[in-house]
């Protein structure tokens, strides 16, 4: 039972509610960072990581000093759930950065400059926001947290993919740059569409 | 002149989303009816002024290395004051609107003009930049919204104005409709500034 609803979890937020093209979260990067395939492969990797960690995160401070019934302090304090939200991610971000730059000279490398754009990243405290909406318990936050990661970095390698070939593409003068990219877009979420019929 | 300068450059030269391309999620997230863009656009209008009007206030007090973090906090407390309003007041807008009214501490369009305008300006300049970027936004989201409510299901701010007959392409209010509506829109914009110059 627990592995069926963990299953259902990681194809929901891959597929079915795709966090980009269902749920318009992330759209900045996604159109931002689909330029190059390569970039797009480290902005992804980036998002993966950070989402992950930050489900985790919020969870533990949501539950432990935020919310009545659990937290440590006894006090009512989930209005204070936007501010919490939004000062981990950030703190957790700059200390990632600080940690992969010490220990891992070159995954930073290969992921620095996109630490830092990934604190507004709505995605991040989106998925944040959901696991507690939904109330997901531990396992199934840390899951969803990756699982949507994933997701995301799915449509931005294939959006990337199709972008280099659009480059070489005959386009109209003003359809090029930002509203091709749109409507290439819409046709992705037109096909991701159709995963909606799956019933888990 | 100048004053009224700030006011109008929001809403067409600098318009945040058409030209400056910001703040798109909520944007195609809650364009699916006129009645969800006009209840974003005030939160939003209402948070951007908030948080400039803070932000030119104390900006010669926040040292330059914390001044993003100080912005997110300021920017975040007036999203918390709107969620908790919204959801006493409007409790069916709160609703739809959903995950996207926390979401507003991470638009783009906010914490760009706190960093690009309120950290330089006069408290007076700041608030007007303030309102002509709210009623920008809220205008691109109104023309969104009304262009995918009425080919979506035929009607206008709920009002049917399309004869019963029309078969609404259902399409239109689902995220397909709302990446090819904005990616029209653009090459349009794009085509008209072309005219122009």
């Amino acid at each position: 039972m627990e592995i069926a609803k963990l299953f259902s979890i990681i194809i929901a937020s891959i597929f079915i509610n795709n966090f980009v093209l269902a749920k318009f979260l992330g759209l900045c990067p996604y159109i931002g960072v689909s330029k190059k395939l390569d970039s797009a492969i480290g902005m992804g990797m980036a998002v993966i990581f950070v989402m992950t960690m930050a489900s985790t995160i919020t969870w533990l401070v949501y539950n432990y000093l935020l919310n009545p019934s659990t937290s440590i302090f006894g006090l009512d304090l989930t209005f204070l759930r936007t501010i919490a939200f939004i000062l981990t991610i950030a703190t957790l971000v700059q200390f990632v950065e600080m940690v992969i730059q010490k220990t891992a000279p070159a995954l930073y490398k290969a992921l620095g400059i996109f630490l830092p754009l990934i604190t507004t990243n709505c995605a991040v405290l989106g998925v944040s926001i959901l696991n507690i909406n939904e109330g997901y318990n531990f396992l199934e936050t840390i899951i969803n947290g990756f699982s949507a990661g994933v997701g995301f970095t799915l449509v931005l390698i294939l959006m990337a993919g199709i972008r280099e070939r659009l480059e070489l593409a005959d386009i109209p003068e003003s359809l090029k740059g930002l509203p091709i990219s749109f409507i290439v877009a819409g046709c992705m979420a037109l096909a991701f569409l159709g995963f909606s019929g799956l019933k888990i | 002149m100048k004053a009224f300068g700030e006011l109008t450059k929001g809403i067409i030269k600098e318009n945040p989303i058409f030209v400056m391309a910001l703040g798109l999620c909520p944007t195609l997230a809650v364009s699916t009816s006129v009645n969800n863009a006009i209840g974003m656009g005030a939160a939003a209008t209402f948070v951007l002024i908030g948080s400039n009007i803070v932000i030119s206030l104390i900006k010669n007090f926040i040292p330059s290395k914390v001044r993003i973090p100080a912005y997110i906090v300021i920017i975040a407390s007036f999203v918390t004051v709107v969620d908790m309003v919204m959801e006493a007041y409007a409790a069916s807008l709160h609703k739809s609107l959903g995950l996207f009214i926390p979401l507003i501490v991470v638009n783009c369009i906010i914490l760009g003009r706190a960093e690009a305008f309120a950290s330089k300006n006069s408290v007076g300049s700041s608030i007007l930049d303030g309102i002509g970027m709210g009623i920008g936004f809220s205008l691109a989201l109104i023309v969104i919204a009304t262009i995918r409510e009425i080919i979506g299901t035929g009607k206008f701010y709920g009002m049917q104005i399309l004869p019963c007959s029309y078969q609404p392409a259902i399409c239109a209010i689902l995220p397909p409709g709302a990446f090819f509506t904005i990616g029209i829109l653009m090459a349009l914009f794009n085509k008209w500034v072309a005219k122009k110059s």
